[in-house]
């Protein structure tokens, strides 16, 4: 469980995030949600330390990581996985090196044959066990993303943070790196926080959401709850994806939205 | 201006604290330093070997006075090769082809967040990505400078016997004559710290781009502008507290 406590952050006179207090759980897909430009990636990098809050704390599963010893936190740092929103891919390495990358940094004493198959491992479990030899600049979107879930994931991670993972997809792609971040989270037992705007990944993988508008948290709620939410900023945000209106209706109606939304196909 | 320098100085410390293993750094290293040599040999033989023979061909120009030997023609192009024109020039053309390349691919990693996917593996990125680059270039750099004394002196040699304005005898007489070894250490010296003052500052520039393409084509600008203004400031204050 991470605990975020009271979280300040400002860039010159600008406040951008204004006492963000949430908590997000184990073996969850923990969602922020908020539009664009309310502090989403600021509190994310926040949470991993790339920025340091003005003021407030942020504990992982009870050990505090702002403004501890830094032995600690790199301690912390190295149970942390992150896919970020261009995915971020070393673009000298190809796709094997890229997931190899962490293992050979961080865990200096597994063999090579060992890493070889942590590797192996991790990439067949995004799908991609036949592309370790290509360039990331060879690689679609999609790919891409999982090739960061990859590389996230190979250290064994017991946090695994997404700034957007489904940005600059299509609504098909969208949803099977969603499910492909849902299933890894709760197979291995991760605590996920994952950052979107996306109307879809709520409703798909939403098991705990937090609302963020203007750099505060306005409402906080599993993804049933949500179409219910009575906090005004939070139904206008909603609903102005025709999809949702549509859900709700068919809700209403006393239809369910399982018998609309068809299975996609299991390949990339 | 303070606060830059002060900046920089920061910069290079967060480099040398918290250093990841001394072998991963090594390697690192030898790979900048393979990448930077073999990126700029051609360059940098192609300058010096015209640079000594258009220096070779002007002093025979100059040298009218039938008094003066002829060998002082190879004397002098040794003289200005080894002492200004092949570190100097060499590290200026280096500053083009090096530093750009240092800040452009820093400067994309950054934009990129690639630099951030280091920071939150708790890698220390400046340690893993800046010092080997720097400790590349102080490797290749002197390597580089000596090629280009050798070509120098060969581009002179070619340029004057070819030309007629003096046999290849007198020529190599001339570069025999009165040979003080300190120069070619002090070339050396100066080469060693172009190599950091042009790695370090286009890092620099490089590391803090913030962003997109555009940026990332200005800190290499920049980069290149600035390591050539700190080579010939360097020049100045070396020639005069080590001559
Ligand atoms: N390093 C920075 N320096 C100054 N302002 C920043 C910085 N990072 C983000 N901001 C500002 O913070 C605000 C929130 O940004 P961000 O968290 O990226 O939004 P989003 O919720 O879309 O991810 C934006 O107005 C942005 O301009
Ligand atoms: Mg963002």
């Amino acid at each position: 469980m991470i605990e975020i406590h009271n979280i300040h952050k400002s860039f010159g006179d600008a406040p951008i995030l204004k006492g963000v207090t949430c908590t997000f759980e184990t073996g969850k897909c923990n969602l922020v949600l908020g539009g664009s430009g309310t502090g989403k990636s600021v509190l994310l990098k926040c949470i991993v330390g790339l920025l340091k809050p003005d003021i407030g704390s942020i504990t992982f599963d009870g050990t505090v990581f702002t403004n501890n010893k830094i032995e600690i936190r790199q301690e912390i740092r190295k149970q942390i996985g992150m896919l970020f929103q261009a995915s971020a891919l070393f673009d000298s390495m190809n796709v094997f090196e890229n997931v190899e990358f962490p293992l050979r940094m961080l865990t200096p004493d597994m063999s090579r044959a060992e890493r070889r198959d942590r590797v192996e491992f991790c990439l067949k479990r995004v799908g991609l066990e036949a592309a370790g030899n290509k360039m990331p600049s060879e690689l679609s979107g999609g790919m891409k993303k999982r090739v960061g879930i990859a590389r996230a994931i190979a250290p064994n991670c017991t946090y695994l943070f997404c700034d957007e993972p489904n940005s600059g997809l299509d609504p098909l792609t969208s949803i099977k790196i969603d499910e492909l971040i849902y299933e890894i989270t709760h197979e291995y037992n991760i605590t996920t926080v994952i950052i979107t705007h996306d109307m879809n990944s709520v409703v798909e993988i939403g098991d705990h959401i937090v609302y963020l508008h203007k750099g505060q948290k306005l409402w906080d709620g599993t993804k049933d709850e949500i179409l219910n939410a009575q906090v005004p900023e939070l139904k206008e945000f909603i609903f102005s994806s025709s999809l949702v209106r549509a859900a709700k209706r068919i809700e209403m109606e006393g239809g369910s939205l399982e018998e609309i939304r068809q299975e996609p196909s299991k390949d990339i | 201006m303070v606060k830059v320098f002060g900046q920089f100085l920061l910069f290079l410390q967060s480099m040398l604290v918290r250093t990841e293993r001394v072998k991963v750094i090594w390697n690192r290293t030898l790979d900048e330093a393979v990448l930077i040599g073999i990126d700029s040999i051609f360059i940098v033989s192609i300058v010096s070997a015209f640079i000594g023979a258009v220096t070779c061909v002007q002093i025979a120009y100059n040298l009218i006075n039938p008094l003066i030997p002829k060998s002082t023609i190879g004397y002098m192009v040794r003289e200005m090769t080894i002492l200004e024109l092949a570190p100097t020039i060499t590290s200026i053309v280096l500053a083009g082809k090096v530093g750009s390349s240092i800040a452009g691919g820093l400067g994309t990693m950054r934009i990129t967040e690639q630099i951030d996917a280091l920071e939150v593996m708790g890698i220390n990125s400046s340690n893993y990505l800046v010092l080997p680059r720097i400790l590349g270039s102080i490797i290749t750099f002197p390597l580089l400078v000596i090629l280009a004394m050798v070509l120098s002196i060969l581009g002179g040699y070619l340029a004057g016997t070819l030309s007629g304005a003096m046999t290849a005898q007198e020529y190599v007489e001339g570069i025999r004559d009165t040979f003080i070894p300190y120069n070619i250490v002090f070339a050396l010296i100066k080469s060693v710290v172009f190599a950091f003052l042009v790695s370090a500052i286009s890092a620099y520039r490089g590391y803090f781009t913030e962003g997109g393409a555009l940026e990332v084509g200005a800190s290499s600008t920049t980069a290149v502008t600035h390591s050539i203004i700190a080579i010939l400031i360097g020049d100045f204050v070396l020639a005069y507290t080590l001559l």
